[in-house]
């Protein structure tokens, strides 16, 4: 683009060199100061320590192909410098299953298939009847799983379909692995936001006893930490019940777990509630709307709409402690690793059994969280204060 | 702002479609079922307990213990009662607590701070220390740290050497230890005196600057204060104390202070993940200052330091403080993860061993829970009063 000068007027001169491009941009980010520049090498100096011997003993010296423990060790006996990624892939199903019998793993699998195919229409933006569909899928789902999970065909012992029968019932200290993981999880979320929405309700209630016994509630499960839940409900709960009646232990660590959240969920829940304006509610009682009515449907949908990104993160902070199923015995993600670790054929390669699970959570926590951000972004359009 | 339910009422209303009388009839149903749920508990626990022949109570504390414990800052040994084992797990706890809240919150300053800073690189890798290091459960980092440290360690003959006094190795991390010898006392007393003069001096030099407007070195003088007169305390009483520094014998080291690897590993593992979460606390306070207060500051002439320092940090923390506290809630309660690498913390000591010893389920979780509980608030307390005393005062 030329235009024509004046008489002694020059042409624009191009920005200089250094301020433009890859070196601008390098002077402008990295090197702007004498102490940015420092801070620069010491970056540098820190990834120059980490990354390549990461690279090396992940990918250029990792053992990719075998099948024994003996692909990954050196003639000697010890173990070769690199990952030894066949343990995993050896274990792989261990890790998601857990102990599961071997050949009834798909009901697993279906149960998972299943999840998707129910859940899928409610992605439809102009679904007819959504709300009673996706109510009725909530309610519907639950038993559903547990039928895969625990089969239902049952057989004296010694029976000898007991083994065989494709619906045979499987005991719940069987169930195991990434599957479990995701059971706990969920149920302690799915199971968790009607008493933390209860809880959340009482503790705003200007009935002195109710909110006093919803803030005691509250306070109680969260001033304690989760491990001295889960002791108690695997110690202290068969305690509780009368004689005769006993929990499994999946059971008991799912209330432990759900109360535990549920007191988490009720600050959440209130999180919302304290951010709908107090014009919502003397219009609701206006309208000549009862309690239970002016909460079922003015301030709630809007207060729990509200904390909805709140929700997921609570739920990526309980998918995480589910974890500690596996100190009180149980065998989810963590657990079936240690299980795996422990297994005589492939000792000494635990590293890589935990590495592979950090990056296994690292996935589900992560992408969950980017969702969260999503949703955040998107509920609050229209909503933010300017 | 409370639900406020209208208690006017017609004369000719019901009594059961009154508000009042509703409220009152909810809650006494609630305490009935309340009362009810928890005497059925309790008699079930009972008839349990008598069938089972466990002797409810908490005689057993005084009773001897017969374990062991690997760390112990009080004296502890097998013959010990269980009521010490307690104290030996609570004080394990406590000090795990402590070391992690401070260092996690000089990680988490740091990090916050270089996640914002304009340096490209320094920011990219703050943040994916941040993102990597939350989205890991914190009970995996626990036993992947105590792995990995138990691994690359040498055993104690070989152990690795910082300067003939510190020495790391699988056993954990040899330290001298400090005897103190008569006389002592005198340097502790010159701390807390200098403590508190620093303080009057604060409180001086401000009165003085409202009045005058003259300021005064206040950091460097209190910092004179608390590191001169205890040194200076030293130095009077002759130095009375000595290092007792860890020397090689036989299999392993004797003397000196040992810090054991679980604890290492644990700490570490709990300052790292705490860490994260508090630098994104750190970055949200420091975001919600709005850029114009950085600007108005340079307009008044501050310079970029006394900008930070007065106008922007202050600021801050207001915003830093509440989420601050329920980090420091959580390392102290995510401390009980110790149990899985077996460092003796209040849980595993407690509601481990001692339960599985006694059989005292109900007693040995109650005293757990309740230790917990009573730091969860009395920490809250102390932090809700902090940030009262921080908070925007409107006049």
């Amino acid at each position: 683009m030329t235009t024509a000068l004046d008489a002694g007027q020059k042409a624009d001169l191009p920005p200089p060199a250094a301020t433009v491009g890859v070196i601008g941009w390098l002077r402008e980010n990295l090197f702007s100061s004498w102490f940015n520049a420092l801070l620069t090498l010491f970056a540098l100096w820190i990834l120059y320590l980490s990354i390549p011997p990461l690279i090396q003993w992940a990918l250029i010296d990792a053992i990719w192909t075998g099948s024994e423990a003996q692909d990954c060790k050196l003639p000697d006996g010890s173990r070769k410098e690199g990952a030894c990624w066949i343990y995993i892939k050896a274990w792989i199903g261990g890790y998601a299953y857990g102990l599961y019998p071997y050949d009834l793993r798909w009901r697993v699998d279906l149960a998972a298939v299943l999840v998707i195919v129910m859940f899928a229409p409610l992605a439809i933006k102009r679904l007819p009847y959504k709300t009673v569909y996706g109510v009725a899928v909530i309610l519907l789902y639950p038993v559903v799983a547990y039928m895969m999970f625990s089969g239902f065909v049952e057989f004296p012992p010694g029976a000898p379909e007991a083994s065989t029968h494709p619906w045979r019932v499987v005991p719940t200290d069987k169930w195991g692995g990434l599957a479990l993981t995701l059971l706990i999880a969920s149920v302690g979320i799915i199971a968790s936001l009607p008493l933390g929405i209860l809880l959340a309700l009482g503790r705003r209630s200007a009935m002195p006893i109710v909110s006093t016994f919803s803030v005691l509630f509250i306070e109680l499960w969260r001033g304690v930490p989760l491990i001295t839940v889960l002791f108690m409900s695997s110690v202290m709960l068969p305690l509780f019940l009368p004689e005769g009646v006993n929990f499994d232990k999946l059971l008991r660590a799912l209330i432990g777990v759900t109360l535990f959240s549920a007191a988490y969920m009720a600050e959440v829940v209130r999180g919302g509630l304290q951010a709908i304006p107090k014009g919502q509610y003397e219009a609701a009682q206006a309208l000549g709307l009862n309690y239970a009515k002016m909460m079922a449907l003015i301030v709630l949908p809007q207060a729990l709409r509200y904390v909805i990104p709140s929700i997921v993160n609570t739920f990526i902070g309980l998918f995480k402690d589910t974890t500690l199923v596996a100190i009180i015995g149980m065998f989810d993600l963590l657990g079936a690793i240690q299980l795996g670790n422990a297994d005589p054929k492939w000792l000494g390669f635990a590293i890589e059994g935990y590495a592979f699970a950090a990056l296994l959570y690292f996935v589900f926590c992560f992408s969950m969280s980017r969702y969260s951000l999503r949703l955040e972004r998107k509920l609050h359009t229209g909503h933010k204060k300017t | 702002m409370a639900v406020e339910v209208d208690t006017a009422r017609a004369p000719d209303t019901p009594i059961w479609l009154d508000s009042r009388y509703r409220a009152i009839f909810f809650q006494l149903v609630l305490l009935v079922l309340v009362v009810g749920f928890g005497a059925y508990i309790f008699h079930n626990t009972y008839v349990n307990l008598e069938r089972r022949g466990i002797a409810s109570g908490f005689a057993f504390l005084g009773s001897t213990a017969g374990f062991d414990i690997i760390m112990h800052l009080v004296p502890y040994q097998a013959s010990s009662s269980y009521g010490q084992a307690l104290l030996v797990g609570l004080l394990n706890t406590l000090v795990v607590a402590a070391v992690g809240v401070v260092l996690a919150t000089i990680v988490g300053f740091v990090m916050g701070v270089a996640r914002l800073s304009r340096n490209w690189l320094i920011a990219r890798l703050a943040a994916v220390y941040i993102e990597v290091i939350r989205n890991i459960p914190l009970l995996l980092q626990i036993i992947f740290w105590y792995l990995v440290l138990g691994k690359s360690t040498p055993s104690p003959r070989q152990s690795i050497d910082v300067g003939g006094a510190v020495f790391l190795n699988n056993r954990g991390l040899y330290m001298p230890a400090p005897v103190f010898q008569e006389g002592f006392w005198l340097t502790p007393v010159a701390f807390v005196v200098a403590v508190v003069a620093s303080i009057f001096v604060y409180r001086w030099a401000r009165a003085r600057q409202m009045a005058t407007g003259q300021q005064f070195p206040i950091l460097w003088t209190s910092l004179g204060l608390i590191f001169g007169l205890p040194l200076l305390a030293l130095l009077v009483t002759g130095v009375p104390f000595s290092l007792d520094f860890p020397k090689l014998q036989g299999f392993n080291f004797q003397g000196g202070m040992v810090l054991i690897p679980e604890f290492v590993s644990l700490a570490f593992a709990l300052v790292v993940y705490t860490g994260a979460f508090i630098a994104e606390n750190v970055r949200a306070g420091i975001m919600a200052v709005s850029h114009g207060q950085t600007e108005a500051s340079y307009a008044l002439g501050l310079r970029p330091g006394p900008t930070l320092r007065l106008v922007i940090i202050p600021q801050a923390m207001r915003v830093i403080i509440p989420p601050l506290t329920s980090q420091y809630l959580n390392l102290t309660k995510n401390s009980s993860l110790a149990t899985a690498i077996a460092y003796p913390d209040l849980v595993a000591v407690f509601a481990g061993t001692v339960l599985n010893q006694t059989g005292q389920a109900v007693e040995c979780i109650a005293i757990t829970m309740a230790v917990y509980l009573t730091t969860s608030l009395t920490t809250s307390v102390f932090m809700n009063w902090f940030n009262t005393k921080m908070a925007l005062k409107e006049r």
